[in-house]
């Protein structure tokens, strides 16, 4: 199977043994094409004796982990096919990392996400407000992930208006329209998780504003880090969100910059799920054997997407467990799983200061 | 010299004497030993293993013998007062500084690690308690706390006649850049680089017990500081090498790790990543060993003084089969340090590296004695240097 079929599939149809040969199929072609065409990524392979002329199960594949982007420029396509240049800063640290995208990479990372998206909300385009300043995606040739996923999302709409000025004030004039002109039909929302409760939610409860929504469906995405330090958790941020924008219906996801597309949507029962795009192996710690089911452990990222860079198989920082198989209670097909938040940095001891440093 | 505001006077007093004392003076010896027998009596040391190596240091027998082994003591005097700035990630480290700058007659402002420890919170506790009964000593210390704040190092910079920085290259220029007195000794402890050197032929020979403790010795000068001190080896140089003996060697060894050591997750991940990064930038790789992620073992395809550059921590060792010393000897530069070693003669090996004039390599200790820190420390006799000799010429 290529990943053409693949699209002809509903996006959450593929059970755990279909999936598996699936995957492990487009996988292996995968790292064969990256062996061949990206030298870093061929030594690595080298080092692990790894033999890539075959295919393999998707747990024998090997794994990168996410960090090796910050540090060089792994890519698969001469130069000058690359389109895009995709940078990421990730949460810690001052390295950003890079990620080279071709013309095809970036159409197969749109089209999926499309897939994605549209089995939550349909295929119809819907009015689009977008919790975020339209300065986020003014520099189009050297892109950040956070604008890279506001463009990307914007596909999904009509009418796309931002809800933030360019200095991250929200303008009620602008929102308090939107919601008057399109007060008879659905409406859809995007936003980045701490911008939406920094700069909306948090602003509108200052201001005691509040605003009825009768039919709206918001996706967030960025990770909960910050929220947790004001001990807000999923429940809740829902919660202050319908609280002052009305009847919406929030969806959070899951994806990293270097898997930009195939992303993890969480289903109505709060569970995070792998699409026929993606997959998630949990690993153990201390031997990166794979975890078993409700146990925990550090993730491990698939995607049949990277082309034109060797991020097909990433070795995160994110703590995580798989929640079941193929049986989750919303009906989609394929892992489900829990996300745990980031490892604890190192503690290291040692003669040298590490983080002393002013 | 007035009380600095945001800073915690936690032992000492803030108006310190700084007048000399004689080195080894006998009262300092006794407030040392009192130390040491108090921690060797309390339940604390089988808590925290670094306090009972401070504990036996300190024996009333052993600082004797340290005085014997300096020679005359007459005639040299403290410098006046030391400023210590302790290193953050070894708890018990603030004390050997502290009783160093005293042994030498020293009065001493010790920076504490501002990240907290129950170790240090409870030796400074107990030498608070000892300190009631050396008035003379007591002038004469000050435990500092302070937000790492470069005005206040600078008002302690300012007075000192002598200056201990410990912390690697980047505190070292931080705190160098800060004027002290004119006449201000600075001893400065600068990132350094360690090896160890294995006779294959001895560890072929070594019976079940000699193994355990090899390891168990091997477990303490790596993986118990995660291989992240100076003195901790990177790279074991194996002479009559043979495959047995390293099979061995590495499985006592993992087997030990494997009994002791915490393996943190971002540990895990630094350790894959380093071996990732080795595997593309590094030419002088030959192959990278690991069966799950506690030992990763990378063969070396030559030795070069750029090994410094290349460092494991929490478990991941470079290796390579020495043809002789001297192929060693050529790559040593100043950033070397200690070589730990087993099956090897100390003596000879001393002699050898002297007769090919090395710039590094400061110290020559059996496995197991990596971490001993003593007077004689990263090639600095410490308690002379820290002291002043009264010249008398008739």
């Amino acid at each position: 199977m290529t990943l053409d079929d693949l699209f002809r599939l509903a996006p959450y149809s593929l059970e755990a043994s279909q999936k598996e040969q699936v995957l492990s199929e487009i996988l292996s072609d995968l790292t064969r094409r990256h062996y061949a065409n990206c030298p870093e990524y061929a030594r690595i392979l080298n080092a692990l004796s790894f033999d890539a002329s075959k295919n393999h199960t998707c747990a024998e594949l090997p794994f990168i982990p996410v960090r090796l982007f910050k540090e060089f420029e792994l890519r698969s396509v001469p130069q000058e096919q690359i389109t895009k240049t995709l940078t990421s800063s990730g949460t810690s640290g001052q390295a950003v990392s890079k990620i080279f995208l071709s013309a095809d990479n970036v159409r197969a990372q749109s089209k999926t996400l499309n897939e994605i998206i549209s089995s939550f909300i349909g295929k119809q385009r819907l009015p689009l407000l977008l919790l975020d300043t339209e300065m986020i995606k003014k520099d189009r040739s050297m892109y950040s992930a956070r604008g890279a996923g506001i463009i990307g999302f914007s596909i999904f709409g009509r009418n796309s208006t931002y809800a933030l000025d360019a200095e991250m004030n929200i303008d009620l004039e602008k929102v308090s329209s939107f919601f008057e002109e399109h007060k008879n039909e659905p409406i859809l929302m995007f936003g980045y998780t701490y911008m939406i409760w920094q700069f909306v939610v948090r602003a509108l409860e200052e201001k005691n504003i509040s605003f009825d929504a009768r039919n709206a469906v918001l996706f967030h995405i960025g990770g909960w880090k910050k929220l947790k330090d004001q001990a807000v958790d999923a429940l809740e941020f829902n919660r202050r969100v319908q609280s002052r924008l009305g009847n919406v219906k929030v969806y959070n996801y899951y994806g990293m910059a270097e898997q930009l597309g195939s992303v993890f949507v969480e289903c109505e029962h709060g569970h995070m799920h792998c699409s026929n795009y993606s997959d998630v192996i949990i690993r153990r710690p201390k031997d990166f054997s794979p975890a078993g089911i409700g146990e925990k452990g550090l993730m491990e990222l698939l995607s049949v997407l990277p082309t034109s860079y060797p991020g097909h198989v990433l070795l995160t920082e994110d703590e995580g467990e798989i929640l079941g198989v193929d049986n989750c209670p919303c009906g989609r097909k394929g892992k489900y799983f829990k996300i745990h938040g980031r490892i604890k940095s190192a503690e290291l001891r040692g003669c040298s200061d590490t983080y002393e440093k002013r | 010299m007035i009380p600095m505001k945001n800073v915690d006077y936690i032992v000492g007093t803030s108006d310190i004497n700084r007048t000399p004392l004689p080195v080894y003076n006998d009262s300092v010896c006794a407030f040392i030993s009192e130390i040491s027998a108090t921690l060797m009596k309390s339940p604390l040391i089988r808590v925290f293993p670094d306090l009972s190596a401070l504990a036996f240091w300190g024996r009333k027998a052993n600082l004797q013998k340290l005085k014997s082994d300096f020679g005359s003591t007459e005639r040299r005097l403290g410098r006046g007062l030391c400023f210590h700035v302790a290193p953050s990630n070894i708890p018990v480290n603030f004390a050997f500084t502290y009783v160093f700058g005293l042994l030498a007659g020293n009065a001493n402002i010790v920076r504490l690690p501002s990240k907290t420890f129950p170790q240090i919170d409870a030796l400074c506790a107990t030498i608070k308690e000892i300190l009631q009964r050396y008035p003379e000593i007591e002038q004469r210390t000050a435990f500092v706390r302070y937000p790492r704040r470069d005005e206040i190092t600078a008002e302690f910079c300012k007075i000192a006649d002598a200056r201990m920085i410990w912390g690697g290259d980047e505190t070292i220029k931080d705190i160098k850049s800060l004027p002290a007195l004119p006449r201000c000794v600075d001893i400065a402890f600068a990132d350094r680089y360690s090896i160890a050197m294995i006779d294959a032929d001895a560890v072929l020979n070594a019976d079940e017990t000699q193994m355990k403790r090899l390891s168990e010795n091997f477990y303490n000068d790596t993986w118990l500081m995660d291989q992240n001190a100076c003195s901790s080896a990177q790279t074991i140089l194996w002479l009559n090498d043979s495959k047995a003996a390293r099979e061995k060697f590495w499985t006592a060894a993992e087997r030990r790790a494997r009994e002791k050591y915490t393996l943190q997750d971002a540990v895990a991940v630094d350790k894959y990543t380093l071996f990732c990064t080795e595997s593309i930038l590094n030419d002088n790789m030959e192959r990278c060993t690991h069966h799950d992620n506690l030992l990763y073992r990378e063969e070396l395809k030559a030795l070069t003084s750029d090994m410094v550059n290349h460092r494991g921590k929490g478990g991941y060792f470079f290796e390579y089969a020495l043809k002789d010393e001297n192929e060693l000897f050529a790559v040593i530069t100043e950033k070397f340090q200690t070589i730990t070693y087993f099956g090897v003669d100390p003596d000879k090996l001393c002699s050898s590296l002297i007769a090919s004039n090395t710039r590094g390599i400061d110290r020559i200790v059996p496995i197991g004695k990596a971490l001993d820190i003593d007077v004689i420390w990263d090639g600095h006799d410490l308690i002379r240097e820290l002291s002043r000799g009264i010249y008398v010429g008739k």
